[in-house]
């Protein structure tokens, strides 16, 4: 039959010469190879990651574990307007809103507050929506931390304890720019398609 | 033989034993960090400083593991066969001379567990005890794979021991003495160039390093075991510390195997110089003539266990180069080639010896 692409390789089965029938040529070219990577192996570093000491560097726009910020005074920025909630294609976020009360301005930031707020960790999908939709510049997804695996399934709901940063402005996370709400504003509507 | 130096000889038994035990032990923290190695992969590192103390996590699990007995097992042969395997391996390592000889005075130390003239005919018969212990335990375990295992094990063995003692042959012919004392000797006599037999038997070592790893089931030859045709073989059923049995048993089988070839092909404790550096010794540094004996003796234990680790370092090396063989494969190369080579080579000995280009050994000690 005629080859049309004419890329096809025809192949002969050559006798073996007498080298290859001995077999031990082969085993010689083997074992060079072989000891060639134990050589590299055990003089150069090693391309294995030790896991719990050493760590992969992840990249600066990684989305991990989310973060509730707080303002330069300490005050939780979210208002729960709930529009991080609304923009979740997975529907993993719900809060309870609550009014601020007297003497808890050092607290909250607005008159508006999130008595609750969880993230379903097993339902959240790590898209960053919430942190786009969120007016108030208070939810973050860190590039450098990871929903950690757990044991039991509700052990996966983060509420306010565990997602609301430190007071400790040392210990905040460094993810999310300490942005006023109005620098947000602003930025946004640059952001905004003429 | 006096009874202290009676005394001494036991004690050189129990420090050999010890020795066996513990290479084996350290063979499979070896085998995993070589295999690694060769993968570019990093091995166990996690027990201990660069994961030394994985033998010992290993034991305590393997002893701490269920003892699983299949039914319609015959019980006592299928205790019996791990037994046996790992017996007859340690056994055969009583012969191996690791070493000249220590002089206290009046009192002289051979280095080697028992001095026998039939030393080389004593380790073949044991090491061909050893395959009892995989047919023993593969057909005790009522499982159509172990059974496969075990018979695959004996042909294998009695095909490879045949090429294995023709090779021998030649060897013997030179040196006209069984004792592997007198082979190690022979291979270096004082103030002559005196070449290991390595030099005088290419082909022959060729032949008997294939078949000792056919002998040890080690890859390329590891049939009976062979976990991708026959789950895992001969101890396919074997659980526990039994399956360690004889796990270690192929350790020790590898370090004897490694002794045995370096004891007859390299020299055994001989190392260049020896001769020279004792006489240096009691000469110009002020040794007297029992501690220069002393000191060379070690130097010639050093000197066998560094050829008995690479030899180990090599069966581990080709291990993780070579892919197994077919079993017709391994049958036809024990038959068709090395067989009639070994018998080739037993002529050309002879020829050589005859014509004179092999000296005739002197027994010079």
């Amino acid at each position: 039959m005629q080859s049309l692409s004419n890329r096809a390789k025809k192949l002969e089965k050559k006798p073996m010469t007498l080298a290859e029938r001995a077999y031990l040529p082969a085993i010689f070219q083997g074992l060079t190879i072989t000891m060639r990577h134990f050589y590299r192996a055990a003089t150069k570093k090693q391309v294995t990651i030790r896991y719990p000491e050493e760590t992969r560097p992840f990249s600066p726009v990684f989305r991990g574990l989310h973060v509730l910020k707080r303002d330069e005074q300490g005050r939780e920025r979210c208002t729960a307007c709930g529009l991080c909630a609304v923009a979740c294609p997975a529907e993993a976020i719900t809060m309870v809103a609550g009014e601020r009360k007297k003497g808890e301005q050092n607290l909250y930031r607005e008159e508006k507050y999130a008595v609750s707020y969880e993230i379903n960790m097993l339902r959240c999908i790590f898209c960053g929506l919430c942190e786009e939709a969120c007016p108030k510049a208070a939810v973050y997804l860190q590039a450098d931390k990871m929903a950690p695996p757990r044991y039991e399934r509700d052990e996966f709901i983060y509420g306010k304890d565990r997602l609301v940063e430190p007071v400790s402005p040392d210990n905040r996370s460094k993810r999310g720019i300490q942005l006023t709400p109005e620098q947000a504003d602003k930025l946004r509507s640059q952001m905004q398609p003429a | 033989m006096s009874l202290e130096s009676l005394g001494w000889q036991g004690l050189v038994v129990l420090v050999v034993f010890g020795i066996s035990l513990l290479i084996a032990t350290y063979c499979t923290y070896a085998e995993r960090v070589i295999a690694a190695f060769l993968q570019d992969r990093v091995g166990p590192d996690r027990a201990g400083p660069w994961g030394l103390a994985q033998p010992l996590a290993d034991a305590v699990k393997l002893f701490t593991k269920e003892e699983f007995f299949p039914s319609g097992a015959n019980k006592a042969l299928f205790i019996f066969g791990p037994c046996l395997a790992m017996i007859t391996a340690l056994m055969s390592s009583a012969v191996i001379p690791f070493g000249s000889f220590l002089k206290f005075g009046e009192t002289v130390v051979h280095l080697q567990g028992i001095e026998i003239n039939v030393g080389m005919l004593y380790v073949f018969g044991i090491v061909s005890l050893g395959v009892y212990g995989i047919m023993i335990g593969g057909w005790a375990s009522n499982n159509k794979f172990s059974l496969l295992g075990a018979i695959r094990a004996a042909s294998q063995s009695i095909s490879y021991e045949l090429a294995m003692g023709l090779s021998l042959i030649a060897v013997l012919m030179m040196s006209g003495s069984l004792s592997l004392r007198d082979i190690t000797l022979q291979q270096s006599v004082p103030g002559e160039w005196h070449f290991w037999n390595i030099v005088k038997q290419p082909l022959g070592f060729l032949i008997f390093i294939v078949c000792a790893f056919a002998e040890t089931n080690r890859t390329p030859f590891d049939l009976p075991e062979c976990e991708t045709e026959l789950v895992g073989g001969y101890h396919t059923e074997y659980s526990s510390m039994k399956m360690g049995l004889y796990l270690f048993a192929e350790y020790v089988n590898v370090f004897v195997a490694s002794a045995v070839m370096s004891v007859i092909y390299f020299g055994g404790f001989n190392f260049p110089f020896q001769y020279e550096l004792r006489e240096w010794l009691s000469a110009s540094r002020g040794f007297s003539a029992d501690a220069a004996q002393n000191v060379v003796a070690i130097l010639g234990v050093v000197a066998v266990f560094a050829k008995i680790f690479s030899f180990i370092f090599f069966f581990m090396w080709v291990r993780w180069t070579l892919p197994r063989f077919r079993y017709d494969q391994l049958m036809r190369l024990g038959w068709t080639i090395l067989i009639p080579l070994a018998i080739f080579n037993i002529l050309l000995t002879g020829g050589l010896i005859t014509a004179g280009v092999i000296p005739e050994i002197k027994q010079w000690w």
